[in-house]
């Protein structure tokens, strides 16, 4: 196990709360962004070998969500005139505080599971949670479709980072997994914004203000 | 053998897609569903009495529940292809390459689904279908279909990441209890016991949140209303017949684990009470709806929380719930080939601005008029039999207050949903009814007459064979002694 | 004993000439991102000599509290230089629960400067006073909590211990939570030093001002102490941020200091960068980023209570 691994895991917690916090788009963006190449790395040296399967998918995974999809996302954004800064239902301080009861009562409670010994005192099953707490309020509390699909990518993250303690026991699983899921979070999803874009240009996704839950 | 079963709707797909010209297309979706239905039966007739031939090292195999399934849901899409030529026909205006292939597809996937012997590949399978079924319901094109759409993508996404979460939850359970990590159903079965009953406990919850979206349970039914709504008639039929039924496979399965851990009081008690506040939320948002299709989704909702509840009863009413199961899908191909039809014909699905169908379209008025009776659980239709044996188990076993508010939720759902179809149907039509060129003729009005043939017969006489299907699949579901 | 007394004589002498250095290389890393030269690096120093040496204009409608809030605010932040270890192992004055002098003592020089703006009975001064306060008790909690977040790793209660335990040190959830504090230290230095993204100290437009409102009818020796007292509060937090993660043992005379001297200097130069990269936060939303700075320490601590 990496040394370092908590200080990693809290790193993705922070960046759970720029996302939740900040309004501009971009800025949640780059911040989604930054977590996935975090849990790439992450996903790279919790085991001591390295193998060349894994180098492959976590290259394969960082490119997609470091690069290509923080890409789609702004030019989708450029193409459909989307307002850069974020009208949420709940406001950040609201965000903030429904994501940080979520994120301590996952670090409290989560040690009442029963985890495999060397994994005990790792955050690594609370930040999952947390993530994935992070990823529901973002979905529910935005209304823009843009701001959903980072809001579901923040989602499976949390699981990504579950699916971490199974990487080395069943390696497929989290790996199809994870792709599929980011398949339709990037592409299904990429392809209606863009469509939402051209249906109703100027207005952008907020055709979709009434989709929050 | 079992391959063929997948491969068969996947060739059509591709089929499909290749095929030129709009017209022949839609005529491929019948003769493909028989070729299916007819692969499968002779499947099951051929199979090992046991029902065991598994493939890919156990990840594919057919079982009693599976069985059930995989006959109901191709007996169903088989119903609803007859219905395709002629609505397609009427909808010439549309380029139909994507929707054909992709109905293909979406067999092909609920196919995987009946058959996966894997919680991963079951995974897998749901989440595709959910893709599978997003440009079904885009047909349209238009802003209001794309925004179910895209509410469609993103809840049952977000449903089927949680699905994903609880499915590795699962397999930690393994993990912490020393065991070979595996979502092999068969694994997970046998060595039950040995899981982390806190782990297991909270992968159920999230499978159960996570399916029960694709399923849509309340609270997490609120893209049903919108994706229902804005669906071609035919869309709907496949998302409320079919569909949810994949889901409700999904989450038997997970139930059988559960079962086989001999922890099932928990789950028990949580389809209990996720079915009764389906069936509350059906009722309270059913009586403002003014929107057939709309109408027909809360309607849904309710009907799924009546088989999750059916379920979590346990006894008789397992049993029950697999027939109702049936019953509402039946009934549900009634009623949404004859809303596609008033649609089309009024180019509109709002009580108050549809009216006197009775007159404009006797026979499409008629049949949605039956099948809304046979869903409301009125006799001589099938809902009517399989509900009561639902009730009579809670009776049996004296719970008289999860009895009483089903009761009391189904009664306002039928008070609800009558006044919107009685509107619909009764009365006199509007000034200009007829500015669209739709014409009932036999095409578009014989598959709904089969379903309700159907649904009518199996409330008069449940046929052996079906029987038998329905009992093994619900021996699979009890506990085992 | 003859350490002893260098290392104190070192402390007193970094703590009174050092603090106006930071100020400049601030503003230097702030014009070399402007593609500017900027001012020399000493500037600061020149400036309070200059203003020091002024006389001043007081207003007939002021009273001794117009002039007790910068002497007494650069009092309390010069004690307060004295607690804080720098680059020895201890600080001048230690205690056990001497952090929260610490606080208290930036809460008093606030509480000055704010009473000295009040007595000017300007409108645009006491809403600085007002916005100054608003935000202090926001900041105020999280200084505590990230303390108590050093105090639960070190189990000690006066900061010299508690200074003594760094990120690096602790693998694993401690260093987890001290990162966690750091991050909320640094805002917090951000928040309390009036800098960008909180307050931009370089604007001219006395509404959207927080600090600067408070102080515009201070004048030449005032002002200069003024100056004097932001720079001296700056250190004490680079100290502290500094601290938090170089390890500095406090034993080595002739690597220590220049560790910490270099420390202080790279955060100025952080400062700087993050000065030139964002921009001002509007009013409505600091107490957001104030309050996850309060949540990034409550997390440290819950991460060490667990």
């Amino acid at each position: 196990m990496l040394p370092y691994l908590d200080s990693l895991v809290i790193l993705v917690l922070v960046l759970n709360f720029v996302a939740l916090g900040v309004t501009r788009v971009r800025a949640i963006v780059s911040s989604v962004a930054a977590q996935g190449v975090l849990l790439g790395l992450l996903a790279l040296f919790i085991h001591a070998d390295l193998a060349p399967r894994r180098v492959i998918m976590v290259g394969f995974m960082v490119v997609l969500k470091g690069i290509a999809i923080p890409r789609l996302l702004l030019h989708a954004m450029r193409e459909a005139n989307i307002v850069a800064e974020i009208r949420p239902v709940l406001g950040s301080m609201g965000s903030l505080l429904l994501g940080a009861l979520g994120t301590a009562l996952a670090l409290l409670f989560a040690h009442t599971l029963p985890l495999a010994d060397e994994q005990k005192r790792l955050l690594v099953v609370p930040a999952s949670l947390a993530t994935v707490w992070t990823g529901l309020v973002i979905l529910t509390t935005r209304t823009t479709a843009i701001v959903q699909v980072l809001g579901y990518l923040v989602l499976e993250n949390g699981v990504f980072l579950f699916g971490l303690l199974l990487l080395s026991a069943m390696p497929l699983l989290v790996e199809s997994g994870v792709l599929l899921d980011l398949f339709t979070g990037v592409f299904v999803m990429g392809i209606i914004v863009h469509h939402i874009s051209r249906e109703a240009p100027g207005a952008g996704p907020d055709v979709s203000a009434r989709t929050a839950e | 053998m079992l391959y063929a079963l997948v491969l068969v709707p996947l060739a059509m797909a591709a089929l499909a897609a290749l095929a030129p010209g709009d017209r022949i297309r839609p005529r491929l979706l019948p003769l493909g569903a028989a070729a299916e239905l007819a692969l499968c039966l002779w499947t099951i007739h051929s199979a090992h009495p046991s029902g065991a031939s598994p493939a890919l090292g156990g990840w594919l195999m057919l079982d009693a529940l599976g069985r059930l399934f995989l006959v109901w849901l191709n007996v169903f899409f088989l119903i609803t292809m007859l219905y395709a030529p002629g609505y397609l026909a009427a909808r010439s205006d549309r380029p139909n390459r994507v929707f054909c292939a992709n109905l293909f597809l979406v067999q092909a996937m609920m196919t995987l689904v009946t058959l996966a012997h894997h919680l991963g590949l079951l995974w897998v399978a749901m989440e595709s279908t959910t893709l599978a079924t997003a440009p079904l319901l885009y047909f349209n094109r238009n802003t209001r279909s794309l925004e179910a759409t895209w509410k469609y993508l993103v809840i049952g996404s977000v449903g089927i990441a949680l699905a994903l979460l609880g499915s590795f939850f699962l397999a930690y359970a393994r993990l912490s209890a020393g065991l070979e990590p595996s979502l092999l159903f068969d694994d997970l079965v046998r060595e039950a016991h040995g899981l982390s009953v806190t782990w297991l406990h909270a992968a159920f919850a999230l499978l159960l949140i996570g399916y029960g979206t694709k399923l849509g349970l309340a609270p997490v039914h609120t893209w049903k209303p919108d994706a229902y709504g804005e669906a071609p008639g035919l869309a709907g039929a496949i998302l409320a017949g079919a569909v949810s039924s994949c889901a409700f496979l999904a989450i038997l399965r997970v139930y059988q684990i559960c079962q086989a851990a001999e922890d099932a009081g928990f789950a028990a008690e949580m389809f209990v009470f996720a079915g009764l506040f389906s069936i509350a939320i059906a009722a309270a948002s059913v009586a403002r709806e003014r929107d057939i299709k709309r109408m027909l989704a809360y309607s849904s909702v309710e009907h799924m929380g009546l088989l999750v509840l059916g379920v979590g009863l346990g006894g008789k009413a397992i049993y029950g719930a697999l027939l109702h199961l049936i019953n509402h899908g039946l009934a549900k191909g009634v009623l949404f080939l004859s809303a596609g039809n008033i649609h089309r014909a009024y180019g509109s699905k709002q009580a108050g601005a549809v009216t006197g169908a009775m007159r404009v379209l006797p026979g499409s008025a008629a049949l949605f008029l039956a099948g809304f009776f046979a869903i409301a659980g009125s006799p001589p239709f099938g809902p009517f039999t399989s509900e009561l044996v639902i009730a009579g188990e809670a009776a049996h076993q004296g719970r008289m207050i999860v009895l009483l508010l089903a009761i009391l939720g189904v009664a306002v759902v039928f008070v609800g949903m009558s006044f919107t179809v009685l509107t619909v149907v009764q009365g006199e039509p509007p000034c200009a009814p007829d500015r669209s060129h739709f014409r009932e003729h036999a095409a578009v009005l014989a598959p709904a007459a089969i379903f309700l043939a159907l649904v009518l017969g199996l409330g008069l006489v449940i046929p052996d064979p079906v029987d038998r299907l329905l009992v093994d699949a619900a021996r699979a579901l009890e506990p085992s002694r | 004993m003859f350490g002893a007394l260098i290392q104190s004589g070192l402390h007193i002498a970094f703590a009174i000439a050092w603090p106006p250095l930071l100020l400049g290389v601030i503003t230097r890393t702030k014009a070399f991102f402007a593609g500017r030269i900027g001012p020399p690096l000493l500037q600061p120093y020149y400036d309070i000599a200059r203003l020091l040496k002024k006389g001043s204009v007081l207003s007939d409608a002021t009273t001794w509290v117009f002039l007790a809030g910068p002497v007494a605010g650069l009092a309390a932040t010069l004690i307060a230089t004295l607690v804080v270890p720098l680059g020895d192992r201890a600080g001048f004055v230690s205690f056990p629960g001497d952090f929260l002098l610490v606080a208290a003592l930036f809460g008093l020089g606030r509480f000055l400067t704010a009473s000295a703006a009040l007595d000017a009975g300007s409108s645009f001064e006491a809403m600085g006073a007002a916005r100054e306060m608003t935000f202090s008790s926001l900041a105020e909690p999280a200084l505590l909590l990230g303390f108590l977040v050093l105090a639960r790793v070190s189990g000690a209660l006066d900061l010299s211990d508690m200074m003594a335990e760094t990120l690096f040190e602790h693998p694993g959830q401690q260093g987890a939570a001290i990162a966690l504090m750091f991050m909320s230290l640094f805002i917090l230095l951000l928040a309390e030093n009036c800098r960008i993204p909180f307050d931009d100290p370089t604007t001219h437009l006395e509404l959207t001002m927080i600090h600067e409102v408070m102080v515009l009818d201070h004048s030449g020796p005032a002002l200069g102490m003024i100056e004097y007292a932001r720079a001296t509060k700056f250190f004490v937090f680079a100290a502290l941020l500094v601290r938090a993660i170089v390890p500095i043992a406090g034993d080595r005379l002739w690597a220590d200091w220049p560790l910490f001297a270099t420390g202080t200097l790279a955060a100025a130069v952080l400062v700087g960068i993050v000065e030139s990269m964002i921009a001002r936060l509007r009013l409505a939303r600091v107490p957001v980023l104030l309050l996850s700075a309060c949540m990034l320490s409550g997390f440290g601590i819950i991460l060490l209570a667990r």
